[in-house]
């Protein structure tokens, strides 16, 4: 036994990757249990509105943090407010005065609403007086299904784009073909684009499935422009996909390409706000779900569908996506390419070179 | 160490000159010229870790060159069969056919002409429908060769394409390759065996990388220097290796038979064997003397 046992750790020293992932893997779940793993929002981010704005910002529950006072504003710029994302709480002053909460911001909404119950439990007077209830647009009944159903979908694309691409390109490797492919007559490029094209056409199939499931089944409502969404996968499926090539360049076999694949959808799915409100984490671990694509899929979706956020609200994290996917693409096209151009590469780097090809017809 | 002109004709050949292969820093293949003439078959020979995958990949362009140069056909005129089995385990036999000639420019009439005869000639006829996984090595060896052959490239470079199959295969894909040869087509082949080796117009032999021995068959052969002699045990003296059941034994200065042995003809294994202990040889004396200084 104790043989069995010497080989095993022999074989687990030279495993690098499993040995970082059962030394990352604790670190990373301690961190974000302890940092990241909280529903409570402390600060609720919201505008007031009306002439009686800067009166009413002072007697608002301590949790709801003043982002913006806008006493020339009124209802309808209040919704506009919640609905580009620029606020949670939206406070209106004025001959009807009214709380307006933004329920696809479910955590933060439930704060809010809490907070106002607690108040008006707490005192029957004060100068917000009776006409500060809340009013929840959006999700009106603050249903989980509805904020998740459009997270779950970023969920599926990671899932298609970034594990199915990577096993694919890694099976050619394991199996010897990928070097039949580099000797063929095709373009790197084809190869990349005919590689990738499939895995995209499934996760947009996947897509519209469960958007459709998400309305019919779950009544999860989809207010704004399709466009706008479709735009937004277009380019999280760019990173998505550039992230399965990437991990296949430097995967030997499916069970490294599995590994590396669940460690990027883990923070992805901890970290990005799918689960726990952005808010809510310690401001650290925060920055580290502003890096994650999946972080800004969210934004975008739950904004399209649950919100009706038109384009100009999500200029933001269509803008930072698209950032994400050209720099991880163009990383997978390099990486891709070294591998199918190995001789291109000698040609440009070695000091003798390769000779053209010589006299190919016979 | 060139084909220079005792060799085939090496106008319009492909080859390559002075190359040297590395992979991060480790030499694979240090300084080798060859020459691949077309209409005829080149075998590069060696043991494992010797270099021939790597003069291979290099001719191809699967690897880049440390140093050298590399004269071949483009991409659309090389057929390759890799080291690995080079089949797409999750298709058909029919869809691998299909694929590979698609990938090379064919299509239409000719590419189910062409694939047909292939898979007639390998007998995989009867295989069509069935997937690459489902093959046996033999069977899919086979189909790695029509795969390459599809196109009718003028360079046919082949990574050991009998190993692991059995003999009646074997002299089935050596049918292939000596047809392809005499359609014109410029062949080289790595293979470790060397009864293979001899149907070779020429032979390069590689060792750690060096080249050992390069030549047709029958040069190699009768430069064999000293006698070899084969005896039933191992003898007490000379240089001696089994064949078999039995025993070869060299000697360079010749003299008398062994007891019990009997002169005979080297073979090119013989020939291959004597170079390496010769070589081996050299070294140690030279590290002796080295040592000695």
């Amino acid at each position: 036994m104790l043989a069995m046992v010497i080989k095993e750790f022999r074989q687990l020293r030279r495993d690098h990757r499993t040995l970082a992932m059962l030394i990352v893997m604790p670190l990373l779940m301690l961190t974000v249990f302890g940092y990241a793993a909280s529903f409570d929002v402390p600060e609720v981010r919201t505008v007031v509105v009306g002439p009686g704005a800067e009166q009413a910002a002072g007697s608002l529950p301590e949790q709801l943090e003043v982002v913006a006072m806008r006493p020339s504003d009124g209802r309808t710029e209040a919704v506009e407010e919640l609905r580009d994302g620029k606020a949670t709480v939206a406070v209106v002053t004025g001959a009807q005065p009214a709380v307006l909460v933004d329920g696809a911001d479910l955590f933060g909404a439930r704060a809010a609403v809490q907070a106002f119950s607690e108040r008006a439990a707490a005192s029957s007077g004060t100068q917000a007086g009776p006409a500060m209830r809340p009013e929840v647009l959006f999700n009106p009944d603050l249903e989980t299904s509805a904020i998740m159903i459009p997270g779950l979908v970023g969920i599926i694309l990671v899932f298609v784009g970034t594990l199915a691409t990577s096993l694919g390109v890694v099976r050619e490797r394991q199996s010897g073909t990928l070097e039949q492919l580099a000797v063929m007559p095709l373009r790197p490029r084809d190869v990349f684009l005919g590689k990738i094209l499939p895995y995209f056409a499934v996760a947009t199939v996947d897509l519209v499935v469960i958007l459709g499931v998400g309305i019919i089944l779950f009544d999860v409502p989809f207010r704004g422009s399709p466009a706008v969404l479709a735009l937004a996968s277009l380019e999280f499926l760019f990173v998505t996909l550039g992230f399965g090539v990437l991990i296949s360049s430097v995967s030997e076999n499916q069970g490294q390409a599995i590994q590396l694949a669940l460690m990027t959808l883990l923070p992805q799915v901890l970290l990005s706000g799918l689960i726990f409100p952005l808010q809510a984490m310690a401001a650290g671990v925060r920055w580290i779900g502003y890096v994650l694509p999946l972080t800004y899929f969210i934004q975008i979706s739950r904004g399209v569908m649950v919100r009706g956020a038109p384009l100009e609200a999500l200029v933001f994290p269509l803008t930072a996506l698209a950032v994400l996917g050209l720099v991880v693409f163009a990383l997978a096209v390099v990486r891709f390419r070294r591998d199918l151009a190995p001789a291109d590469r000698g040609r440009r780097h070695r000091r003798t070179e390769a000779a053209p090809a010589a006299g190919g017809a016979r | 160490m060139n084909r220079g002109g005792s060799g085939p004709a090496a106008t319009g050949s492909f080859g390559v000159d002075d190359l040297t292969v590395a992979y991060h820093g480790r030499v694979a293949v240090a300084g080798v010229d060859l020459e691949v003439p077309a209409g005829t078959v080149t075998a590069v020979v060696g043991g494992d870790g010797a270099g021939k995958t790597s003069l291979l990949r290099a001719m191809v362009g699967a690897v880049p060159p440390e140093r050298g140069r590399v004269r071949r056909p483009s991409s659309t005129q090389i057929g390759y069969l890799s080291a690995g089995p080079g089949v797409w385990r999750d298709l058909t036999v029919a869809e691998n056919l299909e694929f590979s000639g698609t990938a090379y420019g064919l299509g239409g009439r000719a590419l189910r002409e062409r694939a047909d005869r292939l898979l007639a000639r390998t007998g995989l006829a009867g295989a069509a429908d069935r997937l690459g996984a489902q093959l046996s090595g033999g069977m899919r060896q086979k189909l790695a060769l029509a795969m390459a052959l599809l196109h009718e490239p003028a360079l046919l470079v082949l990574d050991e394409p009998t190993t692991g199959v059995d003999p009646v295969s074997r002299a089935e894909l050596w049918r292939l390759v000596a047809g392809a040869a005499a359609a014109g087509a410029a062949v080289v082949l790595a293979t470790t065996y060397l009864d293979e080796a001899e149907r070779a117009a020429w032979v390069l032999v590689l060792d750690q990388g060096d080249p050992l021995l390069a030549g047709a068959p029958d040069e190699l052969v009768g430069g064999v220097p000293g006698m070899m002699f084969d005896s039933p045990s191992r003898p007490d003296r000379g240089a001696s290796w089994r064949r078999g059941a039995r025993w070869r034994t060299w000697s360079r200065d010749g003299g008398a038979a062994p007891p019990g042995a009997r002169r005979v003809d080297p073979d090119l294994e013989d020939a291959v064997i004597v170079a390496a202990l010769d070589r081996h040889a050299r070294a140690a004396a030279g590290a002796r003397d080295g040592r000695a200084a």
